[in-house]
């Protein structure tokens, strides 16, 4: 013991350890602090719960459409007329700034499903409005077509499909 | 706030910040080149603990409010929600409850650290009024935090420490409306709760500034109560006592996490569980633990108004103690006789707290009465203790008592050999 006093100062290794050991360990318990305090503003358990809905179409008449909420935003459910169908499908795909066929997005040609958010910056378009008789949406001038494709303004993209099932012919599950 | 600060740098960066904003000279003058008298105990982290635990308090509970309700339909089924659907919230939640129980805890040590050692004497006396404001404020943050959760505890604890103020004479009555907002705790008294719950802890904060401004003015007593009489007393604070006071934090997390993992609901109320009903009292209703000594002295006096005035007096009395205590001498460890009152003192607190969560009958009455007799007791005889006490020889300086290693703290040997053993312990 004795001829061990400070000793452990002349031993840079060994000194150098325990400080990163101290640094690390440390670290360690910020991070397994912190992580609670992000992750609780993550999207909760019972909003989870919340993720998908059904929905009866029996009621909706062709040119009809109605508007339900599904996590807190807007799906345009159409169901829609032989002329929109028509034209939805009759485009060439160069004309299109996202590319995508219309049988991709309507499993049911009659049945249009849509999460009605402007892929801009998330305004709720107005329907059967618009240069194409599609959707517009009147904060920044996007125009969408009878299959809900983006082809004039600023929006990037169509308005998105979201994942549905046909529960049977009248009733579908969103999400 | 200290004149020229010892800071040097050449860090033209740092030097430019410093010359317009002198920050990095103001922490080094505090956290780091701060002389600290060299001879602290670990009753000393409480201060560095009782800091922390307000942050930790002040943090879970913003990101608890991020998910809280306040109002009397919502507020009970929120409190739910947080433990079952918000992720993590049982930890956050446990956490936030628990923390006010370990920060009481950690300010209660901290208290009787004082009085022990006389930190409140000249020329602290100030420093000693401030600790006791933010104890009251903490008091007031406590109770209100309690009450949002809106369990029957929450709902009939609220009632009963609101109408400690239909006591006052005359107007009373208005005065409890006015802090109810209404005939009865109900919506609006939840949500003005709500709002100071938020407030308060921002409150003690600052507080806690000015009390650390006025303890780096005369720097910490310690436990020869002594003044520093110069460097050879003193010990820079980093690294020593940021190290200390890491490890007593260290300590104090793994008990906190043996409370908060093991047992999160041992110093809570089951009925608490229960979403308050205005129309049934719970049979047997008892405050938070560390409001029991106070409640039992409340409850001893067999008179509303003297009652509330009694619990009133047990704090502020503690605002008179640097003036009903005349011994210049500051460390109980050499006050023999205020050293034993000062014991007797804290037993009968534990008493005190023990017939706090006792049901007012039979013996518990009688011992309460007592109990809460000689809780004022010592602050009567105080004053008297001081003129008549022979105070044992205080050492010369701080330096000389640690480098004798007298033989009050059980240290072995003579003086030269207790002090090379020291110096082989750090080996």
């Amino acid at each position: 013991m004795a001829d061990s006093t400070g000793g452990d100062t002349h031993d840079p290794s060994r000194r150098d350890f325990l400080y990163v050991a101290a640094a690390g360990l440390g670290a360690v318990g910020t991070v397994g602090f912190v992580w609670p305090l992000v992750d609780q503003m993550n999207p909760s358990q019972d909003v989870l719960a919340l993720s998908s809905i059904e929905v009866d179409l029996s009621g909706i008449e062709v040119g009809q459409s109605i508007t339900v909420s599904w996590r807190g935003k807007p799906v345009f459910i159409r169901h829609r007329t032989e002329a929109e169908i028509a034209k939805a499908k009759d485009v060439a795909m160069a004309d299109l700034p996202d590319p995508e066929g219309d049988d991709v997005r309507a499993e049911k040609p009659q049945w249009l499903v849509l999460v009605g958010v402007c892929t801009h910056l998330g305004c709720v378009p107005l329907g059967q409005a618009g240069e194409y008789n599609g959707w517009f949406c009147p904060c920044h001038g996007s125009h969408y077509d009878t299959s809900g494709r983006i082809r004039k303004g600023p929006a990037p993209t169509n308005l998105p499909v979201p994942k549905y099932v046909f529960l049977d012919d009248n009733n579908i599950k969103i999400g | 706030m200290s004149g020229h600060s010892s800071f040097q740098t050449n860090n033209p960066v740092l030097k430019w910040i410093e010359y317009r904003l002198p920050i990095f000279g103001f922490i080094n003058d505090s956290l780091v080149v701060y002389p600290t008298p060299k001879n602290l105990n670990y009753w000393w982290n409480m201060g560095s603990l009782a800091g922390m635990m307000l942050v930790l308090q002040i943090i879970t509970g913003i990101v608890l409010a991020m998910h809280y309700t306040p109002h009397a339909d919502m507020a009970f089924a929120s409190t739910e929600h947080i433990m079952r659907d918000v992720n993590y919230g049982w930890l956050l939640r446990y956490m936030h409850a628990n923390g006010g129980s370990m920060f009481f805890i950690v300010v209660y040590i901290h208290i009787f650290r004082g009085m022990y050692y006389g930190s409140y004497k000249e020329p602290r006396e100030l420093l000693w009024w401030l600790g006791i404001i933010i104890f009251i404020l903490m008091m007031a943050t406590a109770f209100m935090g309690y009450v949002l959760p809106w369990g029957q505890m929450s709902f009939w604890g609220a009632t009963v420490i609101t109408n400690l103020f239909s006591a006052v004479p005359l107007v009373g009555e208005e005065i409890v409306a006015w802090l109810w907002g209404g005939f009865a705790v109900d919506q609006p008294t939840l949500n003005r709760f709500y709002s100071l719950h938020y407030l308060l802890p921002f409150v003690i904060f600052a507080v806690v500034f000015v009390h650390l401004w006025a303890l780096h003015v005369h720097k910490s007593n310690n436990p020869l109560g002594i003044d520093i009489k110069g460097p050879q007393d003193t010990i820079p604070f980093h690294p020593y006592y940021t190290v200390k006071d890491l490890y007593g934090m260290g300590i104090f997390g793994i008990i906190f996490a043996l409370l908060l993992f093991f047992a999160p609901n041992l110093l809570g109320e089951p009925d608490n569980y229960i979403p308050a009903n205005p129309l049934v009292t719970p049979t047997h209703i008892v405050p938070e633990w560390y409001f029991l000594p106070f409640y039992a002295i409340l409850r001893a006096i067999p008179d509303k108004l003297f009652g509330v005035i009694a619990m009133f007096a047990s704090i502020f009395i503690l605002f008179a103690l640097p003036w009903l205590d005349t011994s210049k001498v500051r460390s109980a460890r050499f006050r023999p006789v205020y050293k034993m009152l000062f014991w007797a003192f804290f037993l009968n607190c534990f008493v005190l707290g023990y017939l706090g969560a006792k049901p007012p009958e039979g013996i518990f009455i009688v011992i309460g009465r007592l109990s809460t007799a000689l809780y004022f007791l010592f602050f009567l005889v105080l004053p008297f203790i001081g003129w008549f006490e022979r105070p044992r020889k205080l050492p010369e300086s701080i330096a000389t008592a640690v480098l004798e290693s007298s033989g009050d703290d059980g240290g072995g040997g003579g003086a030269p050999d207790a002090a090379a053993a020291k110096a082989e312990d750090r080996g």
